[in-house]
Protein backbone atom coordinates (compact mmCIF):
# COMPACT_ATOMS: atom_id res chain seq x y z
CA UNK A 1 0.00 0.00 0.00
CA UNK A 2 2.94 2.92 1.18
CA UNK A 3 4.91 1.47 -1.87
CA UNK A 4 2.31 1.71 -4.23
CA UNK A 5 1.58 5.49 -3.03
CA UNK A 6 5.57 5.92 -3.05
CA UNK A 7 5.16 4.27 -6.51
CA UNK A 8 2.14 6.59 -8.23
CA UNK A 9 2.43 10.01 -6.41
CA UNK A 10 5.76 10.93 -7.60
CA UNK A 11 5.42 10.58 -11.34
CA UNK A 12 1.63 11.70 -10.98
CA UNK A 13 2.60 15.00 -8.91
CA UNK A 14 5.51 15.50 -11.56
CA UNK A 15 3.19 15.30 -14.72
CA UNK A 16 0.88 17.79 -12.26
CA UNK A 17 3.00 20.18 -12.22
CA UNK A 18 4.49 19.75 -15.98
CA UNK A 19 0.97 20.38 -16.83
CA UNK A 20 0.11 23.43 -14.57
CA UNK A 21 3.85 24.88 -15.64
CA UNK A 22 3.17 24.36 -19.33
CA UNK A 23 -0.47 25.71 -19.12
CA UNK A 24 1.04 28.97 -17.85
CA UNK A 25 3.04 31.76 -19.78
CA UNK A 26 6.42 31.76 -19.82
CA UNK A 27 8.07 33.15 -16.42
CA UNK A 28 11.07 35.13 -16.63
CA UNK A 29 13.56 35.71 -13.96
CA UNK A 30 13.09 39.29 -13.64
CA UNK A 31 9.39 38.54 -12.40
CA UNK A 32 10.20 35.67 -9.99
CA UNK A 33 6.87 36.67 -8.10
CA UNK A 34 4.89 35.22 -10.74
CA UNK A 35 6.45 31.82 -9.56
CA UNK A 36 4.75 32.26 -6.02
CA UNK A 37 1.30 32.93 -7.73
CA UNK A 38 1.87 29.89 -9.77
CA UNK A 39 1.80 27.94 -6.73
CA UNK A 40 -1.44 28.85 -6.16
CA UNK A 41 -2.96 26.95 -9.39
CA UNK A 42 -4.92 23.50 -9.11
CA UNK A 43 -2.44 21.21 -10.99
CA UNK A 44 0.49 23.06 -9.66
CA UNK A 45 -1.21 23.16 -5.99
CA UNK A 46 -2.27 19.44 -6.55
CA UNK A 47 1.33 18.34 -7.94
CA UNK A 48 2.49 19.64 -4.99
CA UNK A 49 0.27 17.75 -2.48
CA UNK A 50 1.09 14.84 -3.94
CA UNK A 51 4.80 14.88 -4.09
CA UNK A 52 4.42 15.46 -0.47
CA UNK A 53 2.42 12.55 -0.16
CA UNK A 54 4.80 10.94 -2.05
CA UNK A 55 8.04 12.11 0.60
CA UNK A 56 5.65 10.96 3.53
CA UNK A 57 5.26 7.97 2.22
CA UNK A 58 8.62 7.08 1.14
CA UNK A 59 9.93 8.33 4.42
CA UNK A 60 7.32 5.74 5.90
CA UNK A 61 8.42 2.63 3.68
CA UNK A 62 11.95 3.51 4.76
CA UNK A 63 11.05 3.51 8.25
CA UNK A 64 10.43 -0.29 8.12
CA UNK A 65 12.04 -1.69 4.65
CA UNK A 66 15.36 -1.60 3.57
CA UNK A 67 16.48 1.18 0.81
CA UNK A 68 17.93 -1.86 -1.43
CA UNK A 69 14.15 -2.91 -1.78
CA UNK A 70 12.29 0.14 -1.62
CA UNK A 71 14.31 2.01 -4.48
CA UNK A 72 13.93 -0.93 -7.09
CA UNK A 73 10.68 -1.60 -5.78
CA UNK A 74 9.05 2.12 -6.53
CA UNK A 75 10.95 2.18 -9.53
CA UNK A 76 7.92 0.49 -11.36
CA UNK A 77 6.65 4.22 -11.19
CA UNK A 78 8.60 4.64 -14.29
CA UNK A 79 6.41 2.25 -15.43
CA UNK A 80 3.36 4.13 -14.89
CA UNK A 81 4.23 6.72 -16.23
CA UNK A 82 5.37 5.43 -19.65
CA UNK A 83 1.65 3.21 -19.27
CA UNK A 84 -0.14 6.36 -18.64
CA UNK A 85 1.73 8.26 -21.61
CA UNK A 86 0.60 5.85 -24.28
CA UNK A 87 -3.06 4.82 -23.39
CA UNK A 88 -4.61 8.77 -21.48
CA UNK A 89 -1.73 11.01 -23.57
CA UNK A 90 -1.89 8.76 -27.00
CA UNK A 91 1.89 9.03 -26.85
CA UNK A 92 3.66 6.56 -29.28
CA UNK A 93 6.13 3.85 -27.36
CA UNK A 94 9.01 2.99 -29.40
CA UNK A 95 10.94 -1.05 -29.20
CA UNK A 96 13.84 0.14 -26.72
CA UNK A 97 10.94 1.76 -23.97
CA UNK A 98 8.54 -1.27 -24.04
CA UNK A 99 12.18 -3.22 -23.24
CA UNK A 100 12.52 -1.02 -20.49
CA UNK A 101 8.81 -1.59 -19.24
CA UNK A 102 9.62 -5.01 -19.59
CA UNK A 103 13.05 -4.89 -17.44
CA UNK A 104 12.18 -2.76 -14.71
CA UNK A 105 8.82 -5.47 -14.29
CA UNK A 106 11.29 -8.27 -13.99
CA UNK A 107 13.36 -6.34 -11.54
CA UNK A 108 10.29 -5.67 -9.41
CA UNK A 109 9.36 -9.02 -9.35
CA UNK A 110 12.64 -10.11 -8.31
CA UNK A 111 12.69 -7.87 -5.22
CA UNK A 112 9.28 -8.47 -3.95
CA UNK A 113 9.49 -12.17 -3.35
CA UNK A 114 12.15 -11.58 -0.91
CA UNK A 115 11.99 -10.01 2.45
CA UNK A 116 11.62 -6.41 2.81
CA UNK A 117 14.08 -5.63 5.94
CA UNK A 118 17.68 -7.62 6.45
CA UNK A 119 16.96 -9.53 10.30
CA UNK A 120 19.59 -8.12 12.75
CA UNK A 121 20.63 -10.15 15.62
CA UNK A 122 18.51 -8.36 18.85
CA UNK A 123 20.02 -8.50 22.51
CA UNK A 124 18.26 -11.69 23.43
CA UNK A 125 19.77 -14.01 20.75
CA UNK A 126 23.10 -12.66 21.54
CA UNK A 127 23.53 -13.21 25.30
CA UNK A 128 27.42 -13.59 25.05
CA UNK A 129 28.46 -9.90 24.13
CA UNK A 130 26.43 -9.25 27.25
CA UNK A 131 28.08 -11.36 29.38
CA UNK A 132 31.54 -9.69 28.60
CA UNK A 133 30.31 -6.56 29.43
CA UNK A 134 28.83 -8.12 32.92
CA UNK A 135 32.89 -8.85 33.13
CA UNK A 136 33.73 -6.05 32.36
CA UNK A 137 31.89 -3.98 35.04
CA UNK A 138 32.98 -6.80 37.30
CA UNK A 139 36.43 -6.08 36.87
CA UNK B 1 25.54 29.09 -30.00
CA UNK B 2 22.43 26.64 -29.83
CA UNK B 3 22.13 24.39 -26.54
CA UNK B 4 22.67 21.27 -28.54
CA UNK B 5 26.35 22.57 -29.83
CA UNK B 6 27.16 23.44 -26.21
CA UNK B 7 25.87 20.46 -24.68
CA UNK B 8 28.29 18.61 -27.32
CA UNK B 9 31.37 20.56 -26.54
CA UNK B 10 31.51 19.42 -23.20
CA UNK B 11 34.70 17.59 -22.33
CA UNK B 12 33.46 13.89 -21.77
CA UNK B 13 35.35 13.96 -18.29
CA UNK B 14 33.69 16.97 -17.20
CA UNK B 15 30.03 15.29 -18.19
CA UNK B 16 30.96 12.38 -16.23
CA UNK B 17 32.20 14.29 -13.45
CA UNK B 18 29.06 16.40 -13.43
CA UNK B 19 26.96 12.69 -13.47
CA UNK B 20 28.84 10.96 -11.00
CA UNK B 21 28.45 14.41 -8.44
CA UNK B 22 24.42 14.11 -8.97
CA UNK B 23 24.94 10.66 -8.14
CA UNK B 24 27.45 10.45 -5.13
CA UNK B 25 25.42 13.45 -3.32
CA UNK B 26 22.03 11.72 -4.57
CA UNK B 27 23.01 8.09 -3.07
CA UNK B 28 24.78 10.09 0.53
CA UNK B 29 21.12 11.89 0.57
CA UNK B 30 19.02 8.16 0.22
CA UNK B 31 21.58 6.79 2.41
CA UNK B 32 21.76 9.20 5.55
CA UNK B 33 17.31 9.92 4.94
CA UNK B 34 17.68 6.07 5.16
CA UNK B 35 19.46 5.61 8.33
CA UNK B 36 17.68 8.37 9.97
CA UNK B 37 14.44 6.60 9.43
CA UNK B 38 15.57 3.08 10.73
CA UNK B 39 16.97 5.28 13.55
CA UNK B 40 13.24 6.53 14.37
CA UNK B 41 11.50 2.71 14.53
CA UNK B 42 8.33 2.33 12.65
CA UNK B 43 6.82 5.43 11.68
CA UNK B 44 3.04 3.66 11.50
CA UNK B 45 3.74 2.83 15.36
CA UNK B 46 4.80 6.03 16.24
CA UNK B 47 2.29 7.76 14.27
CA UNK B 48 -0.70 5.00 16.33
CA UNK B 49 1.21 5.87 19.67
CA UNK B 50 1.99 9.70 19.54
CA UNK B 51 -0.13 10.67 16.79
CA UNK B 52 0.92 12.35 13.61
CA UNK B 53 2.33 15.67 15.04
CA UNK B 54 4.27 13.21 17.14
CA UNK B 55 5.41 11.32 13.98
CA UNK B 56 6.42 14.33 12.76
CA UNK B 57 8.42 15.88 15.33
CA UNK B 58 10.10 12.52 15.79
CA UNK B 59 11.27 13.20 12.29
CA UNK B 60 11.92 16.47 12.24
CA UNK B 61 13.75 16.51 15.52
CA UNK B 62 16.41 13.96 13.95
CA UNK B 63 19.62 15.78 12.56
CA UNK B 64 20.47 12.28 10.48
CA UNK B 65 17.29 13.89 8.56
CA UNK B 66 18.38 17.13 7.91
CA UNK B 67 21.66 16.06 6.69
CA UNK B 68 19.64 13.20 4.02
CA UNK B 69 17.76 16.24 2.65
CA UNK B 70 20.84 18.26 2.85
CA UNK B 71 22.47 16.35 0.07
CA UNK B 72 19.05 15.81 -1.55
CA UNK B 73 18.77 19.23 -2.16
CA UNK B 74 22.81 19.57 -2.82
CA UNK B 75 22.26 15.97 -5.89
CA UNK B 76 19.02 18.60 -7.19
CA UNK B 77 21.02 21.56 -7.56
CA UNK B 78 23.85 19.08 -9.11
CA UNK B 79 20.95 18.17 -11.47
CA UNK B 80 20.34 21.54 -12.77
CA UNK B 81 23.91 22.41 -13.09
CA UNK B 82 24.84 19.47 -15.49
CA UNK B 83 21.48 20.10 -17.46
CA UNK B 84 23.12 23.57 -17.84
CA UNK B 85 25.68 22.28 -19.85
CA UNK B 86 24.28 18.52 -21.04
CA UNK B 87 21.26 17.17 -22.80
CA UNK B 88 18.34 16.24 -20.60
CA UNK B 89 18.85 13.01 -22.39
CA UNK B 90 22.15 12.25 -21.66
CA UNK B 91 21.79 12.83 -17.72
CA UNK B 92 18.16 11.92 -16.63
CA UNK B 93 18.70 8.41 -17.72
CA UNK B 94 22.14 8.13 -16.59
CA UNK B 95 22.19 9.57 -12.69
CA UNK B 96 18.51 7.73 -12.65
CA UNK B 97 19.82 4.18 -13.66
CA UNK B 98 23.51 4.59 -11.99
CA UNK B 99 22.09 6.10 -8.51
CA UNK B 100 20.29 2.63 -8.09
CA UNK B 101 23.45 0.24 -8.21
CA UNK B 102 25.21 3.01 -5.93
CA UNK B 103 22.33 2.94 -3.99
CA UNK B 104 22.71 -0.93 -3.52
CA UNK B 105 26.04 -0.76 -2.81
CA UNK B 106 25.95 2.22 -0.16
CA UNK B 107 23.67 -0.03 1.31
CA UNK B 108 25.46 -2.92 1.55
CA UNK B 109 28.12 -0.92 2.99
CA UNK B 110 27.14 1.50 5.35
CA UNK B 111 23.53 0.68 6.35
CA UNK B 112 24.77 -3.24 6.67
CA UNK B 113 22.11 -4.62 4.42
CA UNK B 114 21.75 -7.94 2.98
CA UNK B 115 21.48 -7.32 -0.66
CA UNK B 116 21.63 -11.28 -1.98
CA UNK B 117 21.61 -12.26 -5.45
CA UNK B 118 18.08 -11.41 -5.56
CA UNK B 119 18.05 -7.72 -5.13
CA UNK B 120 21.50 -7.53 -7.48
CA UNK B 121 19.64 -8.59 -10.18
CA UNK B 122 16.59 -6.78 -9.46
CA UNK B 123 19.05 -3.49 -9.04
CA UNK B 124 20.54 -4.25 -11.95
CA UNK B 125 17.59 -4.82 -14.04
CA UNK B 126 16.04 -1.82 -13.02
CA UNK B 127 19.11 0.31 -13.93
CA UNK B 128 18.54 -1.12 -17.53
CA UNK B 129 15.33 -0.84 -17.45
CA UNK B 130 15.77 3.06 -16.45
CA UNK B 131 17.84 3.56 -18.77
CA UNK B 132 16.01 2.58 -21.43
CA UNK B 133 13.04 3.91 -20.76
CA UNK B 134 14.59 7.55 -19.74
CA UNK B 135 17.24 7.47 -22.94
Amino acid sequence: MILGLVAICAPLGDSCLSRGMTALPAISLSHPVTLIAAVFTPWIALGIALLIAFFASYLTALSWADLTFVLPATAFGNVIVALLARFWLHDSISLERWAGIVLITLGVSFVAQGPSLTERPTSRESPEPAIEIEQEQVR
Amino acid sequence: MNFASQAAHVNPWSAAAMIACVVLCSTAGEVLTAAAMKSLGDLDEIRARAGLKGAIRAVLTCPLFFAGVSFLALAFFSLLFALNHLNLSLVAPASASLTLVTNAIAGKIFLKENVDRRRWTAAVLVCIGVYLLAH
